[in-house]
């Protein structure tokens, strides 16, 4: 907490003179710039549209597409219905609400965000597939073959896979929402003489839309970026056909014509989702409420918010950590050795840099568009967020070609000036991976602070203005103390997925950078899945830190 | 902010650009740049061997196949990369194909290689053989039933076939080198076959598909033996076997783990020493042992388990095939329906 503190002054300090007057200026700049180096990669992929098409494009046309982008829509718009409905009710539930179990709830169902999405589809399958135990049992209970069981490796399958991964990026919003304003909207539209239910409908529901929405945005782009699951599920998607034309047709132009497909979809949803909201502002009169009086459920209503949450819990989570931890505890013996100790401070270190570089970026960007309230810079930072919503392995292409570009040609400059041999500078070094990692992840911090920052009205500037306190101190002393869950959501969510993060890291690391991810993916790609259980085991539980961490620091007891 | 933040700020944005720059550093003779698919635990078991005896250390970093020579290709003559390693042939014709390789003309890879399993332009090098065949359920199927790949599509294994997708590359080399062998329309012809005998949705892998077959969800089915061995190694019990597949017809078709030198090796006399060295006795046992496959080399003794396996002819097909012949095999199986 105090490190992230002052490392923020010192942020700031850089953006702000003294006087803190020309502090504006210098964040326009600066949100150019970050959306720059978004753009860079965007520019590369989008450049494929105008290549000649091969003839990889017509066959895709012709044999796949219509599949593809049903399986893709199918896929989207079933999971953030899914996240959407579980993700609000949830926060309802454990932020409005007393019933048994709430406090430990209300911070575990945040945990299956540590889990990686395809660690949770391989122990569905696991499970539930012809060879797993459910079914063995029942064949055997029989003693015949089923007649008829579920397919699991379905569209609606993996629907509800990624909606138990992923629901909790909208509960973590959502709760940040409700949490500081909704019992207070609940209230003040019950005294209208609403019922409970419609005051949750009509007052609570829409104040906390930024945050849902944001929420069900980074769903969407998790949904859509994913390989991992639909893999396992053998679930073709835009994103299979991305890696399919590259890995196995040998063509990344055509992959980069899909994946600027990609791009376009997620920019029509950003737009959408801008547009739906247009005109709208959310403001907070004062300081977030920290300690509301919750209502208290009884008897069958108490019970059953109790079983929901524990349902979900226990199959998003409970039961796919256990499976994973019985075969972690058979491949210990193999897997710990002293090399796994690099490993994982490797990957707590990466995770944790990278957090709080893209955090603070974030932060800035959103702290600029304070002051910069024209289309342009709209425009910077929506395309500064971009990144997120990319195949990782074609957004790891496309931010090492301008590396290695630079790299090439300062070489050359270099030699010749001084006629020696000066290596590479940029790719393959830590500053080409963490600013990989800043250029995915900018989306997830900047979402859930820009949703914060929407309770920051700007007369609370103004009459901060007023009283002489602007720039870094306007940042520190009244945006600050509003704003702190959001930056707090931001950080852990940002931790938690360079954890996880796999195509990027394997691209762009230094030698000897090894992670966690990166020795699931060695023993994944063959097939070893059950010693894989290690890492994501240390994966799940350092992603419980940030998460702990984000409790007792927070308002979100 | 006070001077003791500011100093704090100082010491964090420090040691974060010691970190930034701790990835450089100079190239020094004495050391070999790999680029690997092969994992981790699969090949440094045999660099450290090497490193051991020449003093000669070996850095590395392992990725899939396609992002590794998109890396090679960005990097071009600036690449630190000495060797690429990959897990099949196609991509390595591949790389050869976008002018990433650089021959190597050496008697003793030359003659420890047998041709089939290198580039007939000495581009790249198999250095373990990695069989794809036949495995049945052994309650249900009598392996005289069994005879070749093709056979697989005939009418009498309605609904009890089992195949990994057809986005891995083993599926994708298998059925090149068919289209090598019999043309496009007979091809087409057999994986159509092959898909109208499913018994399930494809498996994502072969150890996934090994043990439907076991649990009786199909009967006989695809596989690399190293699965196989995987498996059964921890599960003696189960009821699987392998089939030598198309031993009458021109021999069981194979795939290599190989590498070749990069085009722009700084190294390129220590690399080849080290690719001579691979495909030597101690090298050769140790790269085939961990995973449980066969030597490139022939004259290298097998693994008592994997010889109790049985002999098999292989197929004597160069396997630049594989590479040549991949887009139009990837391309046959979307047709084919093939997923």
């Amino acid at each position: 907490m105090k490190i992230f503190k002052i490392f923020l002054t010192g942020f700031s300090g850089f953006f702000f003179s003294s006087s803190g007057r020309s502090g504006a200026k210098h964040l326009k700049i600066f949100a150019l710039c970050l959306s720059l180096l978004v753009f860079i990669p965007l520019i590369i992929i989008f450049s494929s549209l105008f290549a000649p098409s091969d003839k990889i494009w017509e066959h895709i046309y012709e044999n796949v597409l219509s599949e593809l982008l049903l399986n893709t829509f199918s896929l989207i718009i079933g999971v953030s219905i899914g996240t959407l409905i579980i993700g609000v009710l949830l926060a309802w539930l454990t932020s409005i609400y007393e019933f048994p179990g709430r406090k430990i709830f209300s911070w575990t169902l945040m945990m299956p965000l540590a889990m990686p999405v395809y660690v949770i589809a391989f122990v569905s399958i696991g499970i539930l597939e012809y060879t797993g135990p459910v079914q063995t049992f029942l064949r055997e209970y029989y003693g015949r073959e089923l007649h008829y069981f579920p397919r699991i490796r379905s569209t609606v399958g993996i629907i509800l896979i990624m909606t138990l991964a992923l629901y909790p990026y909208v509960y973590l919003l959502a709760r940040n929402a409700f949490l500081s304003q909704g019992k207070r909207a609940l209230e003040i539209a019950q005294s209208l003489g609403y019922s409970r239910k419609s005051a949750f409908l009509k007052s609570a529901l829409p104040l906390a839309r930024p945050w849902i929405a944001g929420g069900v945005l980074l769903v969407i782009m998790e949904a859509l970026s994913d390989f991992g699951a639909v893999s396992i599920f053998n679930f073709n998607t835009l994103t299979t056909e991305i890696y399919k034309a590259w890995f196995s047709l040998f063509s990344i132009q055509t992959a980069s014509q899909l994946a600027s497909l990609l791009v376009i979809i997620v920019f029509l949803f950003i737009l959408l989702e801008q547009r739906s909201r247009y005109r709208m502002r959310f403001y907070q009169p004062g300081k977030t409420a920290f300690k509301q009086d919750l209502i208290k459920l009884r008897g069958m209503k108490s019970f059953i918010a109790f079983f929901f949450c524990l349902t979900i819990l226990l199959i998003a989570f409970i039961i796919p950590f256990i499976q994973i931890l019985a075969w972690a505890a058979s491949g210990i013996k193999t897997e710990l050795n002293q090399n796994y100790i690099k490993i994982l401070s490797n990957s707590l270190l990466l995770a944790g840099i990278a957090a709080l570089i893209t955090a603070g970026m974030a932060l800035l960007l959103s702290f600029g568009s304070r002051f910069n309230r024209d289309k342009f810079n709209n425009l910077f930072v929506k395309i500064s967020t971009l990144g997120y919503a990319l195949p990782g392995a074609v957004l790891a292409v496309a931010i090492l070609l301008p590396f290695a570009w630079l790299d090439n040609n300062l070489i050359t400059i270099v030699d010749k000036l001084f006629g020696i041999e000066s290596g590479r500078i940029f790719s393959g070094t830590l500053l080409a991976l963490l600013t990989a990692y800043l250029i995915r992840f900018l989306a997830v911090a900047h979402n859930s602070i820009e949703s914060d920052y929407h309770r920051v009205s700007f007369s609370i500037d103004e009459s901060a203005a007023s009283m002489g306190v602007t720039g870094a101190d306007l940042l520190k002393k009244v945006h600050l103390p509003i704003i702190r869950n959001g930056i707090f959501a931001a950080i852990i969510l940002v931790f938690v997925d360079v954890m996880k993060e796999m195509p990027i890291t394997l691209m762009t690391r230094p030698f000897g950078w090894d992670t966690l991810a990166v020795r699931i993916f060695e023993l994944t790609s063959e097939g070893e899945w059950i010693r894989a259980a290690l890492p994501a085991v240390t994966i799940v539980l350092a992603g419980l830190i940030p998460v702990r961490l984000l409790m007792k620091y927070s308002a979100f007891k | 902010m006070n001077s003791k933040q500011t100093i704090i700020t100082i010491k964090i944005l420090l040691i974060i650009t010691i970190f930034f720059f701790s990835g450089c550093g100079t190239d020094s003779k004495n050391e070999l740049v790999i680029y690997s698919a092969r994992n981790e635990h699969l090949i440094k078991p045999v660099f450290d061997v090497y490193t051991k005896e020449t003093g000669i250390k070996i850095k590395f970093v392992t990725d899939k196949e396609g992002p590794l020579l998109q890396r090679l290709k960005a990097e071009g003559s600036n690449t630190p990369a000495d060797i690429l390693i990959t897990v099949d042939a196609g991509n390595l014709w591949h790389a050869a194909n976008e002018n990433l390789l650089f021959p190597v003309e050496s008697e003793i890879l030359n003659k420890n290689i047998p041709v089939h399993l290198r580039d007939p332009e000495n581009m790249w090098f198999g250095f373990s053989l990695r069989v794809r065949t036949i495995v049945y359920n052994t309650d249900k199927i009598d392996p005289t039933e069994l005879s070749t790949y093709e056979d697989l599509a005939d009418n009498k294994w309605f609904k009890r076939l089992g195949l990994r997708t057809s986005k891995k590359v083993y599926n994708q080399s298998l059925v090149a080198m068919m289209i090598s062998e019999y043309g496009i329309q007979q091809t087409e012809k057999i994986v159509e076959g092959w898909v109208r005998n499913l018994a399930a949705d494809v498996y994502m892998d072969d150890t996934r598909l090994l043990e439907a077959m076991a649990a009786g969800q199909c009967d006989v089915g695809i596989v690399n033996t190293y699965y196989f061995g995987r498996l059964l190694r921890e599960k003696p019990e189960l009821p699987l076997a392998i089939f030598w597949a198309n031993q009458a017809t021109g021999g069981v078709h194979v795939n290599v783990s190989g590498a070749g030198l990069t085009r722009y090796s700084k190294n390129k006399d220590e690399a080849t020493k080290f690719l001579e060295w691979l495909s030597g006795q101690t090298a050769q046992k140790i790269f085939a042992e961990v995973n449980l496959e066969y030597s490139a080399n022939p004259s290298v003794e097998i693994d008592s388990f994997v010889k109790s396996w049985g002999g098999f002819e292989q197929s004597k097909i160069n396997l630049s095939r594989a590479g040549e012949f991949q887009q139009q095999a990837v391309k046959l199986m979307d047709r084919a329906g093939y997923k």
